[in-house]
């Protein structure tokens, strides 16, 4: 299929998703359940691979700017600018592409090839806004609250260098943290979030929904929906970044 | 009642449905026959509304599904039940939550009315305390049944099973054919049974549709089709030995009455 008909099957599938639910009482619930399955047990690897990166950051930052010219602050204030401004949001979401995203092309695809889906549609419900509209939204409000900890825990990640070796005091890092803070970069990194976890839920719920066959093509629209879903976050990035900061 | 007039399929050059007239009374197990490929499911799908045949009229009491408004069409999918082929269960949801599901969805009742409606209707297809496993805790009997109390929560007018008893051994598949002409009787229900299960075909048919390559080619009773001269319903049904011998033997059975 034209990449041209998968754009006008997304947009006729968002229309049916993005409209009044049928029962509002049954997709607040679906939204609570929603963010617990996709946000909350995001966290833990949220929480370690933060840690880790931003450690890693503060190392090489640390290794590769060794220039006596450059304040010793120079380091705690690079490691902060590059997890506000991409670590936390872009890179994170990408990695939410891959564990969140397959798991609601997956489970969607599975709904669709044991008609289930049918069924919904059978009885009268929109199943497509009754399906992918709690996801995106439980996705949309519960993310945010993902690279907030991922800023903060990557911090943390850095500070723990400034401790435990001797590349960096923990005043210098601490110090460099504050240097030059530009209180936006959160909120450029939170819009981004936004619009990364509505294309995350959104694709990925296309690629399930659309599903025809059996496990195989589930499985396939689960590797698709990743691809396409990190695809366009990056473009996203690229806009966003060009809107929001220049 | 559910009529059918001059409905036709066509799959890009290829008509699956050809001028299908017919009509399914209530109170009645009615059901679809014919060959893998002769056009059942594309019917079923057809009179359900999943598809659009191109031609024709499908008229629940005199409403025509094919002139509905979006909102009409939902009305309606109200007072249709349907039992899938596999069950369809929800996976993520419990037995019980699967049974209240079109409740929680659409019935203005209070939590408790609407548990005690679903624990009726699981009570109904003898389902006892099963409520809280999740469908992959029960068997496939179990499903079916699950799939049978789900569907007449709502009370439904309409009654539509793709092969029910796809799956089960013979002794489930009689308790569950059973289950659906009681249900149908009690409640009054027009019920469409979408089956290759010959037994049920002998043992449930009060109204028997035959499709033959997508044409309406025999329609009738049980007792009528032992006594049928239509060749390819006789190909079709007493295809192996048994029923060509059940066949034999009920209708010396009649000559001897006779």
């Amino acid at each position: 299929m034209s990449a041209l008909n998968k754009v006008g099957e997304y947009t006729l599938l968002m229309q049916k998703v993005l409209t009044r639910p049928d029962r509002f009482r049954e997709t607040c619930k679906q939204i609570v359940r929603e963010m617990n399955n996709l946000g909350v047990s995001s966290i833990i690897i949220v929480l370690i691979i933060s840690f880790f990166i931003g450690a890693v950051i503060t190392i090489q930052i640390r290794l590769r700017v060794d220039n006596p010219m450059l304040p010793k602050y120079t380091t705690g204030l690079v490691t902060r600018d590059i997890l506000l401004l991409e670590f936390s949001s872009t890179i994170m979401c990408l990695l939410l592409a891959g564990k969140v995203g397959s798991n609601i092309a997956s489970e969607i695809g599975t709904m669709r090839i044991t008609e289930q889906i049918d069924a919904l549609d059978i009885m009268g419900v929109n199943s497509a806004n009754f399906l992918i509209l709690p996801k995106i939204v439980g996705l949309v409000l519960f993310s945010p609250i993902l690279v907030i900890f991922s800023m903060i825990i990557g911090i943390v990640g850095g500070y723990m260098v400034s401790i435990f070796t001797d590349l960096i005091t923990t005043d210098n890092y601490l110090y460099g943290l504050q240097t030059f803070f530009v209180p936006f970069y959160i909120k450029y990194s939170l819009i981004k979030t936004l619009v990364y976890s509505f294309l995350i839920a959104s694709i990925a719920g296309y690629y399930g929904y659309y599903v025809k066959g059996g496990s195989l093509e589930v499985g396939k629209a689960s590797t698709d929906s990743v691809v396409m879903s990190s695809i366009t976050i990056l473009i996203a990035d690229l806009v966003l970044t060009q809107l929001l900061l220049t | 009642m559910i009529e059918l007039k001059s409905v036709s399929k066509t799959f890009d050059d290829k008509e699956v449905l050809k001028s299908i007239s017919t009509s399914f009374l209530p109170g009645q197990t009615n059901l679809v026959i014919g060959q893998s490929g002769s056009g059942k499911t594309v019917l079923m799908k057809c009179i359900i509304g999943l598809m659009t045949p191109e031609k024709g009229e499908i008229n629940y009491d005199g409403r025509n599904l094919l002139t509905m408004n979006r909102q009409e069409t939902k009305m309606l999918r109200r007072e249709i039940g349907m039992l899938f082929q596999n069950s369809a269960l929800f996976d993520s949801l419990t037995v019980l939550e699967n049974v209240m599901f079109p409740l929680n969805m659409f019935a203005n009742m209070r939590y408790k009315e609407r548990v005690e409606r679903a624990l009726s209707c699981l009570e109904r297809v003898n389902l006892h305390n099963i409520g809280h496993l999740s469908p992959a805790e029960i068997s496939g009997g179990m499903k079916k049944r699950v799939a049978i109390a789900r569907a007449i929560t709502l009370k439904p007018k309409y009654l539509f099973c793709d092969e029910p008893n796809s799956g089960l051994d013979p002794k489930t598949s009689i308790v569950i054919d059973q289950l659906i002409k009681e249900i149908t009787q009690e409640y009054n229900i027009t019920t469409i049974i979408n089956t290759h299960d010959m037994n049920s075909v002998m043992e449930n048919g009060d109204n028997i549709v035959f499709i033959h390559e997508g044409k309406l080619e025999w329609n009738g009773s049980k007792d009528e089709i032992i006594t049928s001269s239509n060749k390819k319903l006789n190909d079709f049904i007493f295809a192996s030995n048994l029923f060509k011998k059940v066949k034999n033997i009920e209708i010396g059975l009649m000559e001897d009455e006779g």
